[in-house]
């Protein structure tokens, strides 16, 4: 029980930081549609409802992405991470309440860029919308884990990409299998698959990274 | 002794084949493999002569994956056990299996340009799924390389590497489900007939992967070891 108020706090920490600075949000928002806009244009005109589909895709891991590398920038600054380390917490309740707090944010983007990708592309059948739900925890857990080793490196924003994108190759294959496949049973089984595998392993192997 | 002789002395591990024995083997099977493949092996009856890559490609592929199993389990050591030595092991097992990982890129696509005349071939499950780990592990030594070594770059290190043992069965399923809808299979390979000399010839050429890999192992760490040696005598004097 300690653990989940742990979290709780934790993660309204980074919701109240978000509400009070706006950072992360408007940037959000404002690249997923940027991104539709150009999409519109890098399709050329007749191409198939499915390369829409597919490209929905792209633009909901780079969103995540631009979150995800927000996501410890405040604890790097002002070395939040020191001190979180040091309170007598599990540390994967830190990593547990990040990607919570990301995933709220990616939610939150969601809620807007989804109707307008309808809007400005085609209407999203219910399969894709559940792959978004099911793949927006992959990322969230998988890509948070991973910006907590990013900021730890002398690259930081550099490198999360590099180590993200080969680890969301199969949430991209999972998701748009779950959008233009005939039966997405199978691509939604196989997200909540990886959803839950690396969920344990990034629960499992949290305090090796935020700790020496 | 002081604190820094016994590390350095924990740098050290001997092993129970000498290196130079490990290296004569390497070289003597990796030529039995080469004979056998060109000499003995008759022609394939669909592919011919190019089919011969295959006892190549196969045991690179399975090598590399023996590489980044060991790198993987040498972490999993090192986080238990906060051995500094099993997170230089770790480095170099995933580094050997990185090096073979882009051989089994190579000749599979040599052998695709052969086979079916394109140099790339999505519906190959095998090769794309190389590709997929090969970005992952090229990625690990972006992050291994942009932290100062020390206790966090071995954590970090580990860490990744441990997810990369996850993400090979959830990529090869992933690989295996889009097909799907990204690639109807197009080819379809006879399996070949396995039996008498190709058996004896695909096993051998395994084993001489396999002893070469554990050769190219054993250098590098070597060189590793002697650079750590240095640093730590380096450390004593100054």
């Amino acid at each position: 029980m300690t653990y989940l108020r742990d979290v709780g706090a934790l993660a309204r920490k980074d919701l109240l930081l978000e509400l009070r600075a706006r950072d992360t949000l408007p940037a959000m928002l404002l690249f997923v549609v940027a991104t539709f806009v150009v999409f519109h244009f890098a399709l050329p005109a007749h191409s198939s409802q499915l390369a829409a589909s597919g490209l929905l895709w792209v633009a909901i891991v780079f969103t995540a992405l631009l979150g995800l590398g927000r996501a410890f920038v405040p604890e790097r600054e002002q070395r939040v991470l020191d001190g979180l380390v040091l309170t007598p917490c599990d540390r994967s309740a830190i990593w547990l309440a990040k990607s919570l707090a990301t995933l709220a944010f990616l939610v939150a983007a969601e809620v807007v860029a989804l109707p307008a990708f309808a809007l400005f592309f085609h209407g999203l059948n219910g399969s894709t919308v559940a792959g978004v739900a099911l793949a927006d925890l992959g990322i969230c857990t998988v890509g948070t884990f991973l910006g907590a080793m990013a900021v730890a490196t002398r690259a930081r924003d550099l490198l999360l990409p590099l180590i993200f994108l080969p680890l969301a190759i199969p949430i991209v294959i999972g998701g748009v299998g779950a959008s233009v496949a005939g039966s997405p049973a199978r691509y939604l089984g196989f997200l909540a698959l990886y959803d839950g595998l690396f969920a344990l392993v990034c629960w499992a192997s949290f305090e090796y990274v935020v700790t020496e | 002794m002081s604190p820094q002789g016994a590390q350095l002395r924990q740098v050290g591990r001997s092993y129970r084949i000498s290196l130079p024995a490990v290296a004569v083997a390497a070289l003597g099977l990796v030529t039995l493999a080469l004979g056998l493949v060109f000499f003995v092996v008759p022609n394939d009856a669909n592919q011919g002569f190019s089919q011969r890559i295959f006892y190549f490609h196969v045991s690179i592929a399975f090598t590399a994956y023996a590489c980044f199993a060991a790198g993987a389990w040498k972490a999993l050591v090192h986080l238990w056990k906060r051995d500094p030595l099993a997170d230089l092991e770790s480095y170099v097992a995933v580094h050997q299996g990185l090096i073979f990982g882009s051989l089994v890129l190579i000749t599979g696509s040599i052998w695709a340009k052969i086979s079916w005349g394109h140099w790339w071939l999505w519906s190959e499950d095998q090769l794309v799924l190389f590709l997929v780990l090969f970005l992952f592990y090229a990625a690990y030594f972006m992050l291994r390389f942009s932290v100062d070594p020390g206790p966090q770059r071995a954590n970090l290190s580990a860490v990744y590497a441990l997810f990369g043992v996850v993400l090979i069965p959830v990529s090869f399923l992933a690989i295996r489900i889009a097909k799907g809808f990204i690639h109807p299979i197009v080819f379809t390979r006879h399996g070949p007939n396995f039996g008498g000399w190709i058996l004896a010839a695909y096993c051998v050429s395994q084993v001489a992967m396999l002893v070469l890999a554990y050769a190219l192992y054993r250098v590098e760490l070597a060189g590793k070891r002697l650079d750590e040696r240095l640093r730590g005598l380096r450390e004593v004097l100054a």
